[in-house]
């Protein structure tokens, strides 16, 4: 049994709702930066976004184009993996529906790509019906590089590691492949709500 | 956020491989650059601790901890030969 | 010999002290503060006690674990500002965004426990019995931990190895082990680089360590012009702080010419890590 050091208490916890906090997480203020690697530095005039499919490219947008889409505010709660949540963050960001319905194909999954080599793999279900964007401004600003810019993925009902930052594109497959921290032994799937953390969860 | 290096793995890779890493020489398996597991370039904060290539940041080792047990992915290394 | 007595460690057990660091299982133990002193106004040197405590090797580190109330757990590395064979201690500078270092520097107290792993290194590593070589000592802020032991075992040991410090902080005040280093600079030159705030008068080096200063302060690489007696020693170069402020010094001394394998490098998190 480890002794418990006097008086250390770790970082402030926020008081939140019980249901708004998944199981084993804990409310933070904070907006940590976690990452696999060097925070890339991509001008928003040479970022693109694709939709590819069996080798090819079925859609691209410039970052101009992308900005021309339809964009709203999303107001979410985020749940990182290392149990940390952060309520109510507020994004500007772009459907991924629009940018699936622009590129016109179908599939059962994506695979979500990223400069600097992360990948994340989501069924296709949970990246359409409003539950997934591309997201370029966060709390009122552009999205800073640290947290993911020019544009990271969204999708704030599964585990974040799913919002992949610095995403180029959304590779569109038969079947599931896992990504970046799938391979090293996390959930396919990532629920918060049924805590499924890590592979075989 | 800056990296770090392979000192700061140093105690979790004893506690891993059973002996001192951070002198242990690995040749990247993308580059094939070799160095000491002290020069890797480390990333701790994130679900799980990364260590890439200083020559090509190719990953050459993730240690996730799952359910309190360590998983280590020596996958991007060629070779890892300890001290 | 002054170095034999050194490789016994405390508990007068004549095993080598070096291969006992290295190669015995690392597991947690139980720590006793045994007296915390105040450094700088940011930064606190804390003495441990831990009975089992195998003994260390100069520039080591160990980990420590902290447990809330609630089973939170926290760990965090820090190097061993003790030289081999004197009680063990490490110096933790505060963080203003940290979670640990506030802790460490302004609630702590003697008599309070906290979990240690180790020690923990091969690489970033001197004893006064190996080579001779030319001693280059470069730190930026708090990495003057790992240089302190190593210059504290040097002089414990009796060892003649030249060796000269680069010391590069934000003002004079936030100089650590100040009055020490000026106690070794009869023999161990301190040439600091005040980056933010220089006394009235100062005639030091204003700003961050350039090419310039980094020159006139490294010893010359093997086969140059002017190379350090003795003249067979590589000189080696351990340089410890912000990885930006290790990559700038690690690049300088490559580019005057020293192999990459003898500069010796420990980066520890730069602005806004924890």
């Amino acid at each position: 049994m480890s002794p418990v050091s006097r008086g250390f208490h770790g970082r402030r916890r926020d008081d939140a709702p019980a249901e708004r906090v998944p199981p084993g997480q804990y409310v933070t203020s904070d907006f940590p930066v976690l990452s696999a690697g060097p925070t890339p530095h991509v001008p928003a005039d040479q970022w693109t976004f694709s939709i590819r499919q069996a080798g090819s490219v079925l859609k691209s947008w410039t970052w101009q184009e992308m900005r021309a889409l339809p964009a709203e505010t999303v107001t979410a709660d985020i749940h990182c993996v290392t149990r940390w949540s952060k309520l109510d963050t507020r994004w500007q960001a772009v459907s991924v529906d629009t940018l699936l319905e622009q590129a016109g194909a179908e599939a059962a999954f994506v695979l979500a790509y990223s400069d600097g080599g992360y990948t994340t793999d989501l069924p296709i279900a949970d990246v359409t019906d409003g539950q997934a964007w591309l997201a370029f401004g966060y709390d009122g600003g552009p999205l800073d590089p640290e947290h993911g810019g020019p544009v990271r993925l969204l999708v704030p009902h599964l585990y974040f590691w799913k919002s992949a930052k610095w995403v180029r594109g959304l590779e569109l497959l038969d079947q599931d492949e896992p990504g970046f921290w799938e391979t090293y032994g996390y959930h396919m799937y990532g629920d918060p709500w049924r805590e499924q953390r890590y592979a075989g969860d | 956020m800056n990296a770090l290096d392979g000192n700061a793995i140093g105690g979790l890779l004893q506690e891993v491989f059973g002996t001192e890493m951070t002198t242990a020489t690995g040749i990247c398996g993308s580059c094939g650059a070799t160095g000491q597991v002290a020069e890797f370039v480390v990333f701790l904060r994130a679900p799980g601790t990364v260590a890439r290539c200083r020559n090509c940041s190719a990953v050459l080792m993730v240690i996730v901890t799952a359910h309190g047990m360590n998983c280590v992915d020596l996958r991007g290394l060629a070779d890892l030969a300890v001290a | 010999m002054a170095g034999t007595a050194v490789r016994r460690g405390l508990s007068g057990r004549a095993a080598a002290g070096p291969t006992r660091a290295l190669r015995r299982t690392l597991t947690w133990q139980v720590a006793t503060v045994a007296a915390v002193r105040t450094e700088t106004a940011s930064t606190r040197t804390i003495e441990l006690s831990a009975p089992d405590w195998p003994g260390h090797r100069a520039g080591q580190h160990l980990d420590v674990r902290l447990t809330a109330a609630d089973g939170y757990t926290a760990e965090r590395s820090y190097s061993i500002a003790a030289a081999p064979g004197e009680p063990l201690a490490i110096t933790v500078q505060r963080l203003d965004d940290g979670e640990v270092s506030p802790y460490l520097t302004e609630e702590l107290r003697a008599g309070d426990q906290l979990e240690v792993r180790g020690p923990i290194g091969g690489y970033f590593v001197w004893d006064a019995d190996g080579p001779a070589s030319p001693l280059l000592l470069a730190a930026g802020g708090s990495g003057i931990v790992p240089l302190r032991s190593i210059l504290r075992h040097r002089e414990l040991a009796g060892a003649t190895v030249p060796a000269r410090l680069l010391y590069s902080v934000r003002s004079l005040a936030d100089v650590i082990y100040r009055a020490e280093l000026e106690r070794f600079a009869g023999g161990v030159p301190v040439t600091y680089a005040l980056t933010r705030q220089q006394p009235p008068g100062w005639t030091g080096h204003s700003g961050r360590v350039d090419g310039a200063l980094l020159a006139g302060v490294a010893w010359p690489a093997a086969g140059l012009p002017g190379s350090a007696p003795p003249a067979a020693a590589d000189p080696v170069a351990y340089v410890c702080g912000p990885t930006a402020f290790v990559e700038t010094i690690a690049e300088g001394l490559v580019q005057l010419g020293y192999p990459p394998g003898r500069v010796k490098t420990e980066r520890f998190g730069g602005p806004g890590g924890s």
